[in-house]
């Protein structure tokens, strides 16, 4: 397009605005500055000082945990073990990350308590079989939608940090080769669990799962990777990176280990989720060991992509219900014209809305989550899910921050970050597997 | 926790698939053009049908069964006749809705009945096809707004009064009245009562010429000094503070997943014929996680089943809760407002989908987009469901939530 003079005249203001003889004279706050450096640092090579995985000498063979028994009848119930995780990450996400999740949002890091009283839950142990130290006797996605989702109640931001490990250990549990499950899952079991994350995400419009830009070469000892992450969570921190990557054009995961490697990381910060420490990451050639393809024969990437599709899943249903549970005391404490703007069908049906969506959301992603549990078939289940998630979720955050009118537009509330984070749940694919 | 449905109700779908299949489908679009022309093709079938509730050893299916089934006998967990019935009439509606509507000994009336009448009156009525008349001229879903009147002589009760949109009005034994006894008492003075065809002061006004479900008989009746004999009141005579009118509105709570299921069986059929059309032009309809990149048709099918296995889990959950005597009205009425519109959605965005197949009448998917829209509106339209579940949210009265 070409640039009429009133185009011209905002393009030199612009650059006048930008000029560093304002920061001279002290005409820019200090705040300002820091978002304008913020933006622009760019990738910087770190070296991450994260830990070291010991080749195991004597490993186990490779675990796969059975598929739960399907029982005969419906039945919407949880069983006690899920009931009991439900109850005590419900707790934790009341107690301790719904009070942290403003700050967390505000500084982009998770504040040390809430790290700790995490940690002390140990959530990646229900991930990994008892032979490598954990306690998960059989396959659990439902425990780990449910997981999610109380999570994403508390904060989805926090949530997705604390998920990060445990998808990770999930991941391994499930596609790992004997080598690598005996070599990582012990590590996920200990006091100070290692920080990973999955990699999958590519800055890219229409980004596809399926068709990744990020390529692996296969090389004489191993492999060669090459690509850009985005939107990593814990990006810039991790011991242990799974990254998704084409070898021959089709799509696999690579353990990466980050210790003594040269790593090209950016600031990748969002709209929302800003607890993560979200990162990009560059892998310029790369080279891997032959051992740091996840899985074998068995490894299936469009089932690896549904189990993920299942916990964002989750963590759209319990940032939902979130919404919902802060609505309705408001709604009815809210005065308009004498009365509780509750009181106005305008209103009321907004939320009786928002309580369908979230339980047409829930159901849809249990029965998914169901099926994977005992060993059906769920590819339609989990795109279904996934699908009326995009679209729902993103209509309860929207109409969440409408029910509050201007209160739900400032930070005096949490209903403007949970319509920040839940337009991640469209845009993102990576970071997580149930 | 297991959302598939059970092994044990599979031959009850089949059959009733069958039924939809081989009898409904194949006279679909003659009783369709032929609106008031009584389906008689059904008689054989209602006999099948009565078969299977008598056989049924766990209390079988249907209107009549309902709300009977929950909160009693064994401990644990049941799937029972609430949903078993949810089943059926999903699988007939994939048929057609109308003639589903028609078959004899299924009306909502049985429904009433089998919710409030007492064991004397359910030996008596149990195998009368019982319609329901609720709405009047001017009372729709105000139904405590009614002014048909039912007043005591002697052991008799006279009623007087004119009642519109009733289904089945025409065709069935007998019809289930709502009236008051006292207009000054409010909705507690609102009893229903079971007159049968032929008596006296009864009179079928007109049949009503509609968008769909042509083949099921919209009644207009008149009752004029109809006396009926006083066991035919069904419930507790006495005007009691609310409890009368609340137990006949509980009825609804059993009925509305039934009529959801009926949304969804609809829906379903135009959903599965529009992928075969689109499919035989060459499109691919494959799931993705990723759907930006696909066709805008192939997304939208996605979506619209997404949303359609979203009634349909919803309205497994509502049964699923009567069959095991949990209170379910506010789940109850989110399966019916969600499969209610989510019908409508779906067949009117299938018949756009096919173009000028999905218009004309060479295929079914018009005559489905037009029956749809009934579901989102009788037993309950979309705005009192709505209503319904804001006011549970809310922990709001009728007065205060208007």
């Amino acid at each position: 397009m070409t640039r009429d003079p009133i185009g011209l005249a905002l393009s030199i203001m612009n650059r006048i605005s930008g000029n560093p003889l304002l920061d001279r004279f002290g005409l820019r706050t200090p705040l300002e500055k820091s978002a304008y450096h913020g933006t622009r640092a760019g990738f910087r090579t770190i070296a991450l000082a994260g830990r070291e995985f010991n080749r195991v000498r004597n490993w186990l063979p490779q675990t796969r945990l059975p598929a739960r028994k399907q029982s005969d009848l419906f039945d919407l119930t949880l069983d006690d073990d899920q009931q009991m995780v439900t109850d005590s990450l419900r707790r934790l996400a009341r107690d301790v990350l719904r009070p942290a999740a403003a700050e967390a949002d505000e500084t982009g890091r998770i504040p040390d308590h809430v790290f700790l009283a995490t940690s002390e839950l140990g959530l990646p142990m229900y991930a990994v079989p008892a032979e490598f130290g954990g306690v998960a006797e059989q396959q659990s996605p439902v425990t780990s939608v449910l997981i999610a989702e109380q999570l994403a109640w508390g904060d989805m931001g926090l949530a997705l940090a604390m998920l990060a490990p445990f998808s990770v250990a999930q991941a391994i549990s499930r596609w790992g080769t004997g080598e690598q499950q005996s070599r990582y899952l012990p590590a996920f079991c200990e006091e100070n669990p290692p920080l990973a994350s999955i990699a999958l995400d590519e800055p890219a419009a229409l980004f596809d799962p399926m068709k990744l830009a990020t390529t692996a070469i296969a090389t004489e000892q191993g492999y060669r990777l090459t690509g850009e992450k985005a939107q990593v969570v814990l990006g810039g921190q991790c011991d242990l990176l799974l990254v998704a990557a084409a070898l021959d054009g089709k799509p696999r995961l690579f353990i990466v280990e980050t210790a003594g490697k040269q790593l090209q990381i950016a600031d990748d910060a969002g709209m929302g989720l800003r607890a993560t420490g979200a990162a990009r990451i560059r892998f310029e050639n790369m080279e891997l060991p032959a051992d740091a393809l996840l899985g074998g024969d068995d490894f299936h990437y469009p089932a690896f992509i549904d189990q993920g599709a299942l916990m964002r899943c989750g963590l759209a249903i319990g940032t939902s219900q979130a919404v919902l549970d802060y609505v309705i005391p408001y709604c009815n404490d809210r005065q308009a014209f004498g009365e509780p703007i509750s009181h106005r069908q305008s209103v009321a049906f907004m939320i009786s809305n928002l309580a369908i969506e979230t339980d047409s959301m829930r159901l849809l992603t249990w029965r998914a989550a169901s099926r994977a549990e005992t060993g059906l078939d769920f590819h339609r289940e989990a795109c279904l899910a996934r699908l009326l998630c995009n679209e729902k979720s993103m209509e309860v955050g929207s109409n969440g921050v409408q029910l509050l009118g201007g209160h739900g537009f400032v930070k005096e509330h949490p209903v403007e970050r949970w319509y920040r984070d839940l337009r991640s749940v469209a845009t993102h694919h990576g970071g997580v597997h149930a | 926790m297991n959302l598939e449905i059970p092994v044990k109700f599979v031959p009850i779908i089949h059959q009733a698939q069958q039924v939809a299949r081989e009898v409904f489908r194949p006279i679909s679009r003659k009783y369709d053009r032929a609106e008031h022309a009584y389906p008689k093709e059904l008689d054989l079938f209602a006999s099948i049908m009565d078969g299977m509730n008598d056989g049924a050893a766990d209390g079988g299916a249907g209107a009549g069964r309902l709300a009977r089934s929950g909160g009693h006998g064994e401990a644990g967990n049941r799937n029972g006749t609430n949903m078993k019935t949810v089943l059926g009439l999903t699988e007939l509606c994939w048929g057609d809705v109308g003639l589903a509507l028609s078959i004899p000994r299924q009306g909502l009336g049985n429904s009433a009945i089998a919710a409030v009448a007492n064991e004397d009156q359910l030996k008596r009525f149990g195998n009368t096809w019982a319609a329901m008349a609720i709405t009047e001229p001017g009372a729709g879903s105000d139904s405590a707004a009614i002014q048909t009147t039912a007043t005591q002589d002697g052991g008799d009760y006279i009623i007087n009064g004119e009642k519109i949109y009733v289904t089945a009005g025409e065709r069935a034994d007998a019809v289930v009245v709502w009236a008051t006894l006292d207009k000054s008492r409010g909705r507690a003075a609102i009893k229903s009562f079971v007159v049968e065809k032929g008596t006296p002061g009864m009179s079928v006004e007109r049949l009503e010429k509609k968008l769909g479900i042509r083949s099921s008989d919209t009644a207009a009746i008149r009752f004029e000094n109809c006396r009926v004999p006083g066991e035919n009141l069904l419930g507790d005579p006495e005007i009691s503070v609310d409890k009368g009118f609340a137990g006949a509105m509980q009825t609804f709570d059993n009925t509305r997943p039934v009529v959801a299921g009926m949304a969804i069986g609809v829906a379903r059929a135009a959903l599965e014929r529009t992928r075969e059309i689109l499919t035989s032009s060459g499109l691919s309809l494959d799931y993705q996680q990723q759907t930006w990149s696909l066709p805008a048709a192939a997304r939208e099918l996605q979506l619209l089943e997404a949303e359609l296995e979203a009634a349909r889990l919803l309205t497994l959950r509502a049964a699923w809760m009567a069959d095991n005597g949990q209170p379910n009205s506010r789940e109850a009425s989110m399966a019916k407002a969600k499969a209610g519109r989510v019908g409508s959605q779906v067949t009117l965005r299938c018949a756009e989908l096919c173009g000028s197949l999905g218009y004309g009448e060479t295929e079914l998917l018009e005559k489905w987009a037009r029956d749809s829209k009934i579901l989102d509106i009788f037993e309950g339209t979309q705005q009192i469901q709505l209503l319904i579940i804001a006011r549970r949210l809310l922990d709001k009265s009728s007065s205060e939530l208007k």
